[in-house]
């Protein structure tokens, strides 16, 4: 089986052949039909006419015709054969397939075909005998591509889009938050960073760079001209980008596995593998039917793949029509065929929780001792809407078995949008629904805990509508924000929509989720969970007249988050921090830490007060910068914690015990920048006494104002006198300095 | 640092109706602003060598001047067709040279308010200035209808009653490239230094016309105005790209840079205390709501050494056009867009206050 790019020729029946003639290297006109085949039994004459009609028949078995009379078997003096034949094709293309098929198959058990184009020959013929060693490239030492989270003081770093200049920078303590890396023009559109933080992206007209480690080396390259969109693969493997304009391949393009080749041409998403920057393959973008204006603009509902969390399956919706999955590295399609499901719509799939990777990892591994339990399944969720007399349904499908795990029906479904908690635990489903006379729209929660068996599904019933929806990371509360605001969907500029937010709880048990509490009369439109849980922040985001941000804690009464299930009143631990305000904030992000948070507001969207500022999780302001033409603020991502739960468990049983070393450390870093701050402006202050002094001097000579321009001359003559003898006593100050 | 720890700063306020300001009654705060003089939005103000009067001119074609100690309009130049851009004093507040969009350079007699003589040019005069012995004015020329910007130094006769000058100008050159903005003259009688839309600095010989230093990238945008310390050595200037910058008028090397949010037209050092002041604002057709929170109408006061904002004086409804400090130190004004000047006067805790600690700072 013959690979190009890594993907099977089988694959969807298409022929490559047509690519290994394009990567020919040209050879002598004429002779491109013929083929030297070595390799042949040695025979003598009588034995010719059956030796050759084997040799016919097994090329033609392969598919590579050729009639005996354009095999030439050349003899020696001793009227044996040589032990290989010519053999002549119609055309250069049959020859090249030959080529190709029959190389190295064996004929006998003794006998190999060895082909050899008989241009090639003369070339082979005319080598060097003197054997020369391949000089080894020397191996030089990639940079470690975690490094940063080896950093000492274990500071987080982030990057920062500004104008033209792209900057990442270190952010700890008031003393260690320092600019990292700068860079100019590092990007033409923006940078992105890889799920787990190694990589960071840029994009460019010609495509995509990946760069990495401590000193920002490039380490791999995309070739997808006026690339516009990307996504990393969870696990970092893969990318997949998208532009607008279909792929052409230029004449004298390059070529390789690298690069784009004629079949590309007209698709628009690329995925490619990551290490060895292949392309994996292409896909014609779907044309957007539904959705909002902003996506139809855009032309491309992004992401258009999305990946399973282990990224061994990468999956598009055809909307109406099907579900293609696709396994890797290969990127065929599972099973050779999509799952057709008429009428859907949107699909997601199920993350894997820490505890799917450890077993993954371990199963992987092999751990001996105890019965290892099969991992779970990868599981995906689709929703269709009502169809003829079907109602609308929510659909749990396994993968790669296609098994259907649990299927939901839902009536009076306007739109549907799927929420997986990040530990795989639970499936919200938001139902919007409207009323028989379609005239209001309420809103139905429909919980599946895909945990426990049978896959119980809990209702929580609003009657408002929800405008956002987010699950505690680790945890088992949401919140939603919802209004009933008759304003909501057309307001008019400066108008603020009223919203309420509520947080919900698993109630263990009696298995339900129950309102913990509502913050009525809110202008909030954004909820962003700490990535540790507990902590949460509501913003009014994209509002001309509010630009709030609360921050709350939902355990403020607990002091060990450990355990969540105390006796204390339902919903009583809820606590506000701390309020703020970012005018004009666009984008509100919580470092992977979950200490602290970042708003920007970003010139994509407005020019009012371009900037970022960064909080605490008690909403004090630790740093503000108003910078004009600023872009975009990103946290690098962390990878998972290597840490087993014990070890984790015991880290926090110590916490007093390292807290007091790090509270030290702090007092002694306080100490410290107030000293480096006193003798930083004590250099500033000098430095700027020297050059006044200097220009002082400089400026003795120059005659004053008018006044001074007319007075006497004799007085002039003294004053040069007096000019020199300064500069006699500067001389022998240097000399003693 | 904000703010709060500023010392505070007295503002004069004063009935925009009536022609003179009053003292406020209780002492500690003066006076006034608000000053009828102006029906348009100011464009430069000067104060004179005694500091003892203020010149504003505005868009509406007046050139008025001010008692600085109550805010009393002394009188009004009254005799340009256009807006009155520019304008400077000697140092002995004899004459009075101002430069108007009617495209003439007016020379005036302080006392008597008499036009003494008029240079007529084909394009608007955007910014004068006079030489440190005030032997001589500098000028420039907008760049309009086919003609370039251009600079033109004058000879002052400074003898007889001062109606005898000379019409042509002594140098003439124009600047090849992006049109100069303000100008100034630099730390040598015959060099002058200025300041262009395209947000470069340079230093030019005037008898030759070459230019004899430059620093292309000293802003990114329009530099919308330079102000010298008094011995010249350095200069400070402030530009639409939002930042106000400290020169060397050496080297042209920039010193210190101080970064707002926010186009500015005006930055001043101060005399006494090492800050400088900045002032600027969104213009109102940039601004997209009515909130004067986006505007920035403050006069910033920044400190001169460490790069750090100390305090903010709000007051102006519209952007700040025009920034002058008292020779003194010890007050100084700002003109703004909404065709107010507001005079304010430093009370003694910003004399007084050490926010950085005891620092000598050379001026």
């Amino acid at each position: 089986m013959s690979q190009t790019n890594g993907i099977s020729h089988e694959d969807e029946g298409i022929d490559y052949s047509d690519i290994e003639e394009r990567y020919r290297v040209e050879q002598t006109e004429g002779f491109d039909n013929l083929l030297v085949v070595d390799g042949v039994p040695i025979i003598d004459k009588s034995k010719l006419e059956k030796l050759v009609a084997k040799i016919s028949k097994e090329f033609s078995r392969k598919g590579a015709k050729i009639s005996p009379e354009n095999i030439t078997v050349p003899f020696g003096d001793d009227g044996k054969s040589k032990g290989f034949i010519f053999m002549e094709f119609k055309t250069p293309d049959e020859a090249v397939h030959a080529l190709t098929t029959m190389n190295g198959v064996p004929f006998d058990s003794k006998h190999n075909f060895i082909i050899n184009r008989f241009s090639e020959i003369e070339q082979y013929a005319n080598m060097d005998p003197v054997y020369i060693e391949p000089k080894f490239e020397e191996y030089k030492p990639r940079e470690h591509l975690r490094a940063w989270l080896a950093d000492p003081q274990g500071r987080d770093q982030y990057a920062t889009y500004r104008g033209d200049d792209v900057e990442i920078h270190w952010h700890g303590k008031p003393s260690n938050c320092e600019v990292q890396y700068e860079r100019p023009n590092w990007t033409d559109l923006y940078v992105a960073w890889s799920p787990q933080g190694k990589y960071l992206a840029t994009l460019h007209r010609q495509g995509v760079r990946l760069w990495g480690g401590p000193t920002w080396q490039p380490i791999q390259r995309f070739a997808h001209p006026l690339v516009k969109l990307i996504h990393f693969s969870p696990s970092e493997q893969y990318l997949v980008t998208w532009s607008h304009e279909p792929i052409v391949v230029p004449e004298g393009a390059l070529q390789g596995p690298q690069y784009f080749s004629p079949e590309d041409e007209g698709n628009s998403i690329a995925v490619w593998d990551i290490k060895t920057g292949n392309l994996l393959r292409t896909f014609p973008s779907i044309p957007v039917t539904g959705g909002d204006e902003a996506v139809k603009k855009q032309g491309v509902v992004w992401p258009a793949f999305k990946w399973s969390s282990d990224d061994r399956y990468v999956a598009r919706v055809t909307p109406g029509q099907q579900i293609s999955i696709y396994e890797t590295p290969g990127m065929g399609l599972l099973d050779k065929k999509s799952i057709k499901i008429e009428g859907v719509v949107d699909f997601e799939w199920c993350p894997l929780g820490d505890k799917d990777m450890d077993e993954i990892n371990a199963a992987k591994s092999g751990a001996p001792g105890k019965a290892k339990k099969q991992p779970r399944e990868n599981m995906l969720v689709y929703w269709t809407p009502e169809l003829g007399n079907q109602p609308a349904r929510v659909t749990l499908m396994a993968i790669p078995s296609r098994t259907i795990l649990r299927q939901k029906n839902l009536f009076n479904v306007s739109d549907c949008k799927l929420y997986w908690q990040d530990q795989g635990d639970c499936l919200c489903v938001r139902v919007d629904r409207h009323t028989k006379t379609k005239k209001s729209i309420f809103c139905n929660l429909e919980i599946f805990r895909v945990r426990e068996k049978d896959f119980p599904v809990e209702v929580v019933e609003l009657k408002d509508t929800v405008t956002d929806f987010s699950w505690e990371p680790r945890g088992e509360r949401f919140a939603v924000v919802s209004s009933s605001d008759p304003n909501l969907g057309n307001a008019g500029p400066g108008a603020t929509i009223k919203t309420d937010v509520s947080f919900y709880q698993l109630d263990r048990g009696r298995g339900d989720f129950k309102l913990l509490t509502t913050l009525a009369n809110r202008t909030s439109n954004t909820i962003r969970w700490s990535p540790r849980g507990r902590h949460v922040v509501l913003a009014t985001v994209g509002s001309t007249s509010k630009s709030e941000l609360e921050f709350w804690d939902l355990d403020f009464n607990n002091e060990d988050l450990g355990k969540k299930d105390g006796p204390q009143e339902w919903g009583s631990g809820i606590q506000r921090l701390g309020s703020a305000d970012h005018y004009g904030v666009t984008d509100v992000e919580w470092d992977p830490s979950g200490r602290y948070l970042a708003t920007s507001a970003s010139t994509w969207r407005h020019t009012l007060e371009n900037g970022y500022a960064i909080w605490d999780f008690k909403g004090q302001e630790l740093e503000k910068h108003l910078l004009d033409r600023f872009k975009q603020f990103l946290w690098r991502p962390r990878p998972r914690t290597l840490l087993t739960k014990e070890q984790q468990k015991a880290i926090r049983k110590d916490l007093k015990k390292y807290s007091r070393a790090f509270d030290e450390e702090d007092a002694t870093e306080e100490g410290k920048v107030s000293a480096e701050l006193i003798a930083q402006r004590k250099r500033l202050v000098d430095e700027w006494n020297a050059w006044r002094a200097r220009c002082k001097r400089e400026n003795s000579g120059r005659s004053k104002k008018r006044n001074v321009a007319v007075e006497d001359v004799d007085e002039e003559k003294e004053e040069v006198a007096v000019w020199i003898d300064e500069v006699i006593e500067q001389i022998e100050e240097e000399v003693v300095e | 640092m904000r703010g709060s720890e500023f010392p505070e700063i007295m503002t004069f306020r004063g009935s925009p109706s009536q022609g003179l300001s009053h003292s406020e009654s209780n002492g500690e705060q003066s006076f006034l602003v608000g000053w009828i003089g102006h029906e348009r939005s100011l464009t430069q103000i000067r104060y004179n060598a005694e500091g003892d009067l203020l010149f504003s001119v505005s868009k509406d074609q007046l050139i008025n001047v001010w008692y600085t100690h109550n805010g009393e309009r002394l009188g009004t130049y009254d005799g340009h067709n256009g807006t009155v851009w520019t304008i400077d004093i000697d140092a002995d507040t004899r004459f009075l040279i101002s430069g108007s969009a009617d495209n003439t350079m007016k020379l005036w007699e302080c006392a008597t308010g008499k036009c003494l003589y008029t240079w007529e040019f084909p394009t608007a005069v955007k910014r004068v200035a006079f030489s440190e012995d005030d032997s001589q004015v500098v000028c420039v020329t907008e760049q309009r209808m086919g003609h370039s910007s251009t600079i033109r130094v004058f000879d002052i006769n400074r003898e007889g009653d001062g109606t005898n000058q000379s019409e042509e100008p002594v140098y003439k050159f124009s600047p090849i490239g992006s049109k100069a903005t303000v100008v100034a003259f630099a730390h040598e009688p015959h060099l002058i230094l200025t300041g262009h839309e395209s947000g470069k600095v340079a230093v030019w010989d005037a008898k030759s016309g070459d230019e004899v230093n430059s620093n292309e990238h000293a802003h990114r945008d329009v530099v919308t105005d330079l102000q010298l310390h008094p011995d010249r050595s350095y200069f400070i200037t402030s530009s639409k790209d939002k930042t106000a910058r400290l020169h060397d008028t050496k080297s042209l090397a920039v010193l210190k840079t101080f970064p707002t949010e926010t186009p500015l037209n005006s930055a001043a050092i101060a005399p006494l205390r090492p800050y400088i002041l900045i002032g600027g604002g969104q213009e109102a057709m940039s601004v997209t709501t009515t909130s004067l929170r986006q505007g920035k109408f403050e006069t910033r006061f920044w400190h001169k050494i460490f790069e750090e904002e100390v305090g903010r004086v709000k007051g102006h409804f519209g952007p700040i056009n025009t920034i002058a400090v008292h020779p003194s130190g010890k007050s100084y004004a700002s003109g703004g867009e909404d065709g107010f000047v507001r005079l304010h006067h430093f009370d003694d805790s910003y004399f007084k206050s050490k926010p950085y600690g005891d620092v000598e700072i050379d001026d």
